[in-house]
């Protein structure tokens, strides 16, 4: 299975110092979660678009856009260093996914626009984690200086989530009620 | 692999523009996107994959590939592809579907894909409910598991696919989860690989009728111990594992099955005669 449940349990630092341990690993990675990140928001746009929720649908298809601008640029400075491309279970995430990629069992078919952005500035905050736990394992020069790039931005994007939530001060974290529930009772 | 040299395939390259209709939340998205990153990795054009399904949710996931596909009658996804793969060798052929269409009226065909061993892979996507239908019980479903259709839950002793797998000689045994779709990808890769046939059981929940399976990602865990080829050492551990064990379980050697292809029926207008009445 991919390295990320199987280091349940290990020292996140010492995880991620051995798995992302030289610039390519850290633009790599950073393409991979930008790029993984954009696609599932688009199929939560998909999602909700055919469940006939487009608020929510919005929400996802502008953070997929905004996901798909860092992922293309990624894969241009990928493609400048000539970046290995890997199969996508040797990557090394703390999860079975990159941090930034919304878990499919997330989504809820009612889920209103505020609970998506809540599910995206959680998102975002992982993704800031990731390079703030690669950087707490002292990593050599050149890796600390593009994890401190990637990590400004995903500081800023956290900041950009905060700003449009700000709309929202108290998000109700319950999904509302389905008159006409599928299951039987 | 450079950049420069960029593969032919990207999993999206495998993805048709249908927009799946699962319930939001369904593991059934995470099984297709690890299909589809599967195919990506082993660079099989689209066009050299046919996938093969019963009836059920799981089992739309043909329309959702870019591959040749059959969305077949209920159950009946492996004679189908059987059929499919005997006749067209040269196809990766790929079997989707759900643990009601594969155990309960497709469980007579398990048995002897397992021991007739064509080369295929098949993924039974376990929730252990019917989806499709609206949450009655399945053969895995657990015996005390209630709902408003199954007041008492229904005492029977689940289905132990695996185990059945193994005793009716399945080549490659699997099982993946798919809150992890990277692994499951892994999977579904070396299951293709592997000659013969291959099963790969992903646990995939049903959010709508089985939300309580949202907890699986906290259950499930990679099997602490490496594949084996003995028969009576996999025998042992599928029976008493606890059914959240991911990885590879078990594979074996086996040549596949391959009818003798009759030299002289190259006309199918002439096997057609031979049939008529
Ligand atoms: C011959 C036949 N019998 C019954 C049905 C009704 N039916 C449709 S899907 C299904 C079960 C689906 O359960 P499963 O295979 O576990 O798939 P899921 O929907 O859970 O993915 C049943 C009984 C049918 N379509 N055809
Ligand atoms: S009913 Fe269950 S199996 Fe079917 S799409 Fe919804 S969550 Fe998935």
């Amino acid at each position: 299975m991919s390295p990320g449940p199987s280091s349940k349990g290990d020292d996140p630092i010492k995880a991620l110092a051995a798995g992302v341990a030289s610039p390519d690993d850290v633009l790599a990675h950073a393409h991979a979660m930008e790029s993984e990140a954009a696609d599932r928001y688009h199929e939560l746009a998909d999602q909700m678009e055919i469940h006939n929720n487009p608020q929510t649908a919005e929400v996802f298809d502008k953070m997929a856009r905004i996901e798909q601008i860092h992922a293309d640029k990624l894969a241009a400075m990928c493609a400048e260093r000539g970046v290995t491309r890997r199969p996508p279970w040797e990557y090394r995430w703390l999860d079975p996914e990159a941090p930034e990629v919304t878990p499919v069992e997330e989504a809820h078919y009612l889920m209103t626009a505020p609970q998506a952005l809540k599910l995206a500035l959680h998102n975002e905050k992982r993704a800031l984690a990731f390079y703030e736990t690669l950087l707490a394992g002292s990593p050599p020069d050149d890796v600390r200086a593009l994890a401190e790039e990637f990590a400004a931005e995903e500081r800023e994007h956290v900041s950009l989530v905060e700003k449009w939530m700000a709309d929202y001060p108290d998000i109700d974290p319950h999904i509302p009620e389905d008159p006409d529930d599928a299951v039987a009772h | 692999m450079t950049a420069e040299s960029a593969p032919a395939f990207a999993a999206k390259d495998f993805k048709s523009d249908i927009k799946p209709v699962w319930c939001p939340g369904c593991g059934d998205y995470s099984v297709l996107s690890s299909v589809t990153k599967a195919l990506a990795e082993l660079q099989t054009p689209p066009e050299d994959v046919a996938v093969v399904s019963g009836i059920g949710c799981s089992s739309r996931i043909p329309a959702y590939t870019n591959c040749y596909g059959f969305h077949g009658v209920h159950g009946r996804a492996l004679p189908l592809a059987i059929g499919l793969k005997v006749s067209r060798p040269d196809l990766t052929v790929i079997v989707t579907g759900g643990d009601g269409d594969g155990y309960s009226i497709g469980g007579n065909h398990f048995l002897h894909a397992c021991r007739r061993n064509v080369d295929m892979t098949y993924i039974v996507m376990d929730n252990q409910v019917y989806g499709m239908t609206k949450g009655q019980p399945s053969p895995t479903t657990e015996p005390d598991w209630e709902s408003g259709l199954v007041p008492g839950g229904t005492r029977i002793r689940p289905f132990m696919p695996l185990v059945v797998a193994l005793a009716s000689g399945a080549n490659f045994i699997a099982r993946g989860f798919s809150g992890d779709p990277n692994g499951t990808a892994q999977l579904i890769a070396e299951a293709i690989r592997h000659p013969g046939f291959s099963f790969v059981e992903v646990l995939s929940p049903c959010v709508t009728f089985r939300p309580e399976q949202r907890n699986w990602k906290h259950e499930t865990h990679p099997a602490p111990v490496e594949a084996t080829n003995d028969r009576g050492r996999a025998a042992r551990r599928l029976a008493t594992d606890d059914g959240f064990n991911t990885g590879v379980l078990f594979y074996d050697n086996r040549a596949p099955y391959m009818p003798p292809v009759d030299a002289n029926l190259t006309d199918v207008q002439q096997f057609d005669r031979e049939f008529a009445v």
